[in-house]
């Protein structure tokens, strides 16, 4: 189904993205066609409705082609729902979404998902590792065991986010952050090329919160793009590239440094409501 | 059709004269006896269901057999005769409540989840009443074959006395919950914030099992004890289909639950050797079937044509707009044959084209949907829960002078739109 | 009354081998109700099947078993989607769906067998409810020689058949779908994003259930069947923290219910100078709660015994510890 034209129309995709003059990366080749490569994330009209009231309205996005994106928005802003209406987990009463131009649904390998800490029952009997491992499972395939290199690569990704030491620990043994660091250290394993982040940095000591940061960056380095739900407005300039405000509807999105302005932030987080604007910090273009 | 065989082989003058209590005295008894629990088991099976407590009645009830056994044993070696009821239900709730609270410790204070808790205890606890029974049934004593009678339930077992005793009880326990309604509906609804209150939850959640464990022991005799749990579920879960209200629903499961234990004695006290708790419970499962499927509120045919309008709505209301679009020059679009032949049946299309009536159809679904999102966009924190925003016109669902609003708001921002040159960032608004 | 060797043999040996092999059974696929917080679909489907198993057999109108587990396969398939579409679409939580279901259908079965009765049909719910281990005879052992003679284990029961080739099929479907399970059962949203079906292994969890515990039923009955589903797979909840281990350790203890309520009913009172052994499924039962309450108290970490001396030692050595502070204000920039 196509998306839904409308006012939406100057949002849609090929309309002169404000990003591509500005991106880090330059063009691998110059090409004549006006879309040179299906950008990694593309969700049109994409409309979800949990008992006839609507959660996500009408929204259109086309991630940049690579960088650390954040979903900005209040509580009951249906971020999460963004998130899981993209990855296939909740009916879409409308819409689109597709993943470096084909549907989602077809490209589970390059898909990496970190869902909220809350989701899972912390209490299970497996260890840090057997979780990590769990990322591996899409490519190992039916039947086949978990073999010695899926552990392996498995026990590196845990030592990227620090957590080497706790391979062999039940997970509701560990901290909250440290649960939180075996989660993306799955997703690391997964070796996708397009992350989706639930909350990563909900919750987390310090330590934890640099350990994660420090392996956005690493992502964002090698080229994957990772759309993040993110509550902290104080660190949305320093940690992130590209915003996408959004509640129930997006409301603006692009480079932070240009989107995150007390005007659409009041936007979307209330009409009338100057307070945040206030709050905002005095230095969003803070990133190095 | 004979009435006969409307009535399964039972002439149907007979099944009148039972369901009208013109059967004799005692089955009139028993039939109201057995009403009065099934209404007791609604009243009291609303607040467990709301507050998620339903199948911890059942570990109650499996629970209550080696109860009943020990008790059978103590009164044996009393020399009290054969099967002294008050005895047995008192063993009955001795390990009922036993067993409850085995359920809450294991729940509470160990990382194992309710339902394995339940499970566990009520296995158990049965296999421990079966073993008893084995036990008992080698002593050869008199009155040992009315134990099992409890699993299964009998209502021919029921004297008058009993049957009386019976409809009392319950009519007593229907009566507490609604001296407790208030309060109840307070637990149900947020403990933790009854608790913050001053309310007391923990007595009011003993109040709730003990009032469970009462209609349970009761219905032991007739419905038995592994279904008994059936008369707590079933009726409050069937009102739960037709509303909202917590009242309402209170006073429809007590409905449901008398009207199934009604009918259910009188077909039993007629078909020879039909357990009559089978049948009191398949005449509320087919309530609840009844709910389930035709409810207005929140039964399945509902909620599916609801889903499907919401969809059909949704699909014809941008094909709309976009048809109005592509007349003011955007690309024309492609529409799916259902989605033509609906629009083409309103009269809104024809040859392709809109109508007039489809071109102001199309523009008042415009006007809805820019309103909307205006609302979305100056008022994100008035989102009501309940509201259907967005889908429903918007003149009905919000106040005229907040639309009117609205429209002043819309007119100025297009017109800023129109004059300014991009706002910083990239709208899409 | 004297045990013989030969008494042994031909009465305890076949039902003690039934009621070991349905107990392990039970345990392994109990695993996976255990750990999906499902413990009363354990609880639901036994009874469910009821109609089913009366429905095959009035179909068939013989005892045969497997018109009987046909049935019970179909009632438990029912019951298992009833009970999803009761709670998705009727938005019921799940013990509600599950009470209202299985009662339904439990009280069909008992009409059906009052029904069936009344046509002059010898079907008791009794045997459902608490089976009939003690009937389970083999016949032709002549000594211990008869374990190794093939010709003589030929002869052994058809309920032990069954229940050997239900612990076997358990066995390896939860070896060749291990990895694919621990998934969907830790985490079914992941399990999807990667591809693994989690609805369709919840329905084939529900169907591995019903196919053991119906196998289960004509030798233990059901109320031991909803015991071994919960009891050894919660008591290794409290013993181990591994997945493997948890499988392992609840095969192992579903076992020794097994023998020791076996033993407690057949033997135990013999040697008590009883005159009668007493019911066998119940005592297996019994073992397994017992089970269930050592590990719950004396269980290494968990167990409640040790969980609070484990307390009193962390408070007596309670170092200030440094607390997770606040987010980063701002980041490192």
């Amino acid at each position: 189904m196509q998306h839904f034209i409308g006012r939406h129309a100057a949002a849609e995709p090929g309309s002169g993205d404000a990003d591509a003059g500005s991106s880090p990366l330059p063009d691998p080749l110059p090409n004549p066609l006006p879309n040179p490569l299906p950008s990694p994330l593309a969700i049109r009209g994409l409309t979800v409705a949990y008992h006839r009231r609507p959660v996500l309205w009408e929204v259109a996005y086309e991630a940049p082609p690579r960088g650390l994106i954040a979903v900005v928005g209040p509580n009951g802003a249906g971020k999460s729902t963004l998130i899981k209406a993209c990855l296939g987990l909740v009916p879409k009463v409308a819409g689109t979404v597709e993943a470096f131009g084909r549907p989602i649904g077809e490209q589970r390998r390059r898909i990496g998902y970190v869902p909220q800490r809350e989701s899972v029952d912390w209490d299970f009997p497996v260890s840090a590792l057997d979780v990590v491992a769990m990322g591996r499972y899409g490519r190992i395939g039916w039947f086949r065991r978990v073999s010695r290199a899926h552990k392996e690569a498995a026990l590196h990704a845990l030592e990227r986010v620090g957590m080497a030491d706790f391979a062999r620990r039940q997970i509701g043994q560990l901290s909250g952050g440290q649960q939180q660091r075996v989660f993306l250290a799955r997703a690391l394993a997964q070796e996708a090329q397009l992350y989706f982040m639930d909350e990563p940095f909900a919750g987390v000591d310090a330590a934890t919160e640099h350990a994660i940061l420090d392996v956005l960056r690493d992502l964002d380095a090698a080229g994957r793009t990772v759309v993040c739900v993110h509550h902290d407005l104080q660190t949305v300039g320093g940690y992130f590239d590209h915003v996408l405000l959004m509640n129930t509807r997006v409301v603006a999105h692009g480079r932070v440094a240009t989107t995150l302005t007390p005007e659409l932030l009041a936007r979307t987080y209330g009409g009338q409501s100057q307070a945040f604007a206030a709050a905002l910090p005095a230095r969003q273009d803070a990133r190095p | 059709m004979s009435a006969e065989a409307l009535t399964g082989g039972i002439p149907l003058e007979e099944l009148l004269r039972v369901l009208f209590f013109q059967a004799g005295f005692n089955t009139a008894v028993v039939v109201a006896g057995t009403a009065a629990l099934g209404l007791a088991g609604g009243t009291v099976g609303t607040f467990l269901l709301l507050r998620r407590r339903a199948l911890v009645s059942d570990a109650l009830s499996h629970a209550t057999l080696p109860g009943i056994a020990v008790a059978f044993l103590i009164g044996a070696a009393l020399g009290l005769p054969g099967r002294s009821l008050p005895l047995l239900l008192a063993g009955a709730v001795v390990s009922g409540v036993l067993g409850l609270l085995t359920v809450q410790a294991l729940a509470r204070h160990t990382r194992l989840t309710e339902d394995s808790a339940i499970g566990a205890v009520l296995s158990v606890f049965f296999g421990l009443g079966i073993v008893l029974i084995s036990y008992i049934q080698n002593l050869e004593l008199a009155g040992q074959a009315g134990l099992k009678t409890f699993i299964l339930g009998q209502t021919a077992a029921m004297a008058r006395g009993e049957a009386i005793a019976i409809g009392l009880l319950a009519a007593g326990a229907a009566a507490a919950v609604a001296l407790l309604f208030k309060e109840f509906r307070a637990l149900a609804f947020d403990p933790g914030f009854a608790a913050v209150q001053g309310w007391p939850v923990a007595r009011l959640d003993l109040a709730l099992m003990g009032l469970a464990t009462l209609v349970t022991v009761i219905g032991l005799q007739t419905v038995g004890l592994i279904l008994v749990v059936a008369l707590l579920i079933i009726p409050p879960a069937a009102a739960r289909f037709w509303t909202d209200r917590l009242a309402l629903m209170t006073w429809l499961a007590a409905g449901i639950g008398a009207l199934s234990g009604w009918l259910g004695a009188t077909l039993s006290a007629l078909l020879p050797k039909m357990p009559a708790g089978a049948v009191i419970v398949l005449v509320a499962g087919f309530f609840f079937l009844l709910s389930f499927l035709f409810a207005p509120a929140r039964g399945l045919a509902a909620a599916a044509l609801r889903g499907l309008a919401l969809r059909a709505g949704y699909a014809e209301r941008a094909a709309l707009v976009r048809l109005l679009a592509a007349e003011g020059g955007a690309p024309a679009p492609v529409l799916a044959a259902p989605l033509r032949l609906a629009l083409a049946a309103r009269g809104h299309l024809r040859g392709g084209r809109l109508t007039g009536r489809g071109r102001a159809a199309a523009r008042r679904a415009e006007r809805n949907r820019r309103l909307w999102e205006r609302f979305l966009i100056d008022h994100p924190t008035l989102l009501p829960g309940q509201l259907r925003w967005g889908i429903d016109d918007i003149d009905e669902a919000l106040p005229g002078d907040l639309v009117r609003l609205l429209e002043e708001r819309d007119a100025q921002e297009r017109n800023a739109l129109a004059r300014q040159a991009p706002a910083p960032g990239r709208l899409a608004s | 009354m004297e045990l013989t060797l030969l008494d042994f043999l031909r009465i305890d040996f076949p039902a003690l081998l039934a009621a070991v092999l349905a107990c392990a059974a039970c345990a392994l696929v109990g695993n996976f109700l255990v750990l999906r917080r499902q413990g009363l679909m354990g609880d639901a489907i036994s009874h469910a099947v009821l109609p089913g198993i009366v429905g095959g057999f009035l179909v068939a109108g013989t005892r045969e078993t497997l018109p009987m587990m046909a049935g019970a396969l179909l009632a438990a398939a029912l019951a298992g989607v009833l009970i999803e579409a009761v709670r998705r679409l009727g938005r019921l939580e799940s013990g509600a769906a599950m009470g209202v279901v299985f009662t339904v259908m439990f009280a069909a079965g008992v009409v059906l067998i009052e029904r069936a009765a009344a046509s002059g049909v010898d079907l008791d719910a009794d045997c459902v409810l608490y089976g009939q281990l003690e009937t389970i005879l083999w016949l032709e052992p002549t000594g211990w020689g008869s374990l190794l003679d093939p010709a003589a284990l030929a002869g052994l029961p058809r309920e032990v058949m069954t229940l050997g080739f239900v612990l076997a099929l358990c066995a390896g479907l939860v070896l060749l779908f291990y990895k694919e399970l621990k998934i969907t059962t830790f985490d079914p949203a992941l399990a999807s994003t990667l591809g693994i079906p989690a609805g369709a292994f919840h329905y084939g969890v529900v169907l591995l259930v019903a196919a053991t515990a119906i196998a289960a039923f004509e030798a233990v009955g059901s109320i031991l069947v909803i015991a071994m589903l919960i009891c050894p797979a919660a008591a290794a909840r409290m013993l181990t923290d591994r997945f493997a281990a948890q499988l392992a350790l609840s095969v192992l203890l579903g076992v020794l219910a097994a023998v020791l309520g076996y033993g407690g009913a057949a033997f135990l009172p013999l040697w008590l100078g009883a005159e009668h052994s007493l019911n066998a499924a119940g005592m297996i039962a019994v073992a397994s709660g017992l089970i269930l309450a050592l590990a719950v108290l004396f269980g290494p970490r968990h167990g409640l015994v040790g969980r609070r001396r484990g307390l009193r030692r962390v408070r007596a050595s309670a170092t200030p510890a440094s607390s997770p502070g606040p987010a980063v204000l701002g980041g490192e920039a």
